[in-house]
């Protein structure tokens, strides 16, 4: 169980460095092609900053700003993402998670598709991986405290 | 209780430590495991997905179907948590 | 000798390994087993990360790749990025795993109001 906790030096560095903090997991998140990162480091990364909110904060702050609705929907959306681009792939034509064809429908050369399909996949492990954590961490942090929806 | 454990514990670690004989040194570059697939992988992954992470690549174009079943497994384990622990009411 | 110093690495893996799995089998506290079980797996991530290293190789990211390569990648020139894949993803599913197994030691305080093993299996007899 997480008390109300009020110190003005943690909430106030909480405060600025969390978007710094969110930007760097999008950046993990979209420069996972050249460098060391995608969408599992990401994800963690944005799931942890709210984790951070959570903790320097109170349970009350991080539902106003991601209810817990939000967050399920999250984490379908991104499971759907992922398979939505494994059977965009099989519609037109290809093997179930083949980018190559998504040459059709994308104005760009088959080697350059399979980056993109690549790319899209990242978003939504990314996403997935955001909402598992932060879904796992208030569910055990927040004991008969909440009511589900 | 505490002594059959230890026992135990000792046994798999003799066992295992007498198995190393056989795996190849640290960082070897003929070791089984760098000669077979993974070649493969390294050198045609910048001609085929354009994408200078191997890792990523392999990850997500290569074992695209691993991934997403692995995805699906946490997705399955924080339902798992909700269904376990959050209060619903009616 | 030889053996030992060209394989030291496996003695490590070997040593947290058998920590682990003292703590899994011997403790009583269920919460030890699971840090247990924690530690064990990260010998066995630890260990197919080691077998994926080859001497004087780098990270596997081809370098000022998006400028289009205009040599031949070697296989020598970089690690084993598979065991890196595979082990990405058991890390994942490490976490998941830990955050299920806690919900489930959280409803079985709520129930017997006690982690002990022994504890538990005496009040389930009654």
């Amino acid at each position: 169980m997480i008390s109300p906790f009020e110190d003005v030096i943690i909430q106030t560095v909480c405060r600025i460095l969390i978007p710094f903090i969110q930007l760097y997991g999008l950046y993990v998140i979209a420069h996972g092609h050249s460098s060391p990162g995608g969408g599992f480091q990401g994800g963690v990364i944005l799931g942890a900053s709210f984790i951070l909110l959570c903790l320097s904060y109170d349970l009350q702050e991080i539902k106003k700003r991601l209810s817990q609705r939000a967050n399920v929907i999250f984490l379908s959306v991104g499971v759907i993402i992922y398979a939505g681009i494994g059977i965009v792939c099989l519609l037109l034509g290809g093997n179930y998670l083949d980018y190559s064809w998504l040459r059709q429908i994308l104005p760009v050369d088959p080697v350059e598709a399979r980056s993109i399909g690549i790319f899209g996949i990242e978003v939504g492990v990314g996403v997935t991986v955001m909402a598992v954590m932060i879904s796992i961490f208030l569910d055990l942090a927040s004991e008969e405290e909440q009511k589900g929806s | 209780m505490k002594l059959v454990a230890l026992i135990a514990v000792c046994l798999t670690g003799a066992l295992l430590l007498y198995g190393t004989t056989d795996m190849p040194n640290w960082g070897d570059p003929n070791s089984p495991a760098s000669l077979h697939v993974s070649p493969r992988y390294i050198e045609k992954t910048m001609e085929e997905t354009a994408v200078p992470n191997m890792v990523t690549s392999v990850l997500a174009d290569y074992r695209g179907y691993d991934t997403l079943g692995e995805t699906t497994v946490i997705f399955t384990a924080a339902i798992a948590c909700i269904l376990l622990i959050r209060r619903f009411s009616p | 000798m030889e053996q030992v110093i060209g394989k030291y690495n496996y003695w490590i893996y070997i040593i947290l390994m058998m920590i682990g799995f003292y703590a899994m089998i011997g403790k009583k506290n269920l919460v030890k087993k699971l840090i247990g079980m924690n530690i064990f797996q990260t010998s066995i991530i630890l260990f197919f990360i080691s077998t994926g290293s080859k001497k004087g190789a780098t990270i596997p990211i081809v370098s000022n790749g998006h400028e289009g390569i205009h040599r031949a990648i070697e296989a020598f020139q970089y690690m084993n990025p598979l065991p890196h894949v595979l082990m990405l993803t058991a890390i994942v599913v490490m976490v998941s795993t830990f955050g299920v197994a806690l919900a489930l030691l959280l409803m079985i305080y709520r129930r017997y109001q006690t982690l002990d093993e022994d504890e538990i299996l005496r009040l389930r007899r009654k």
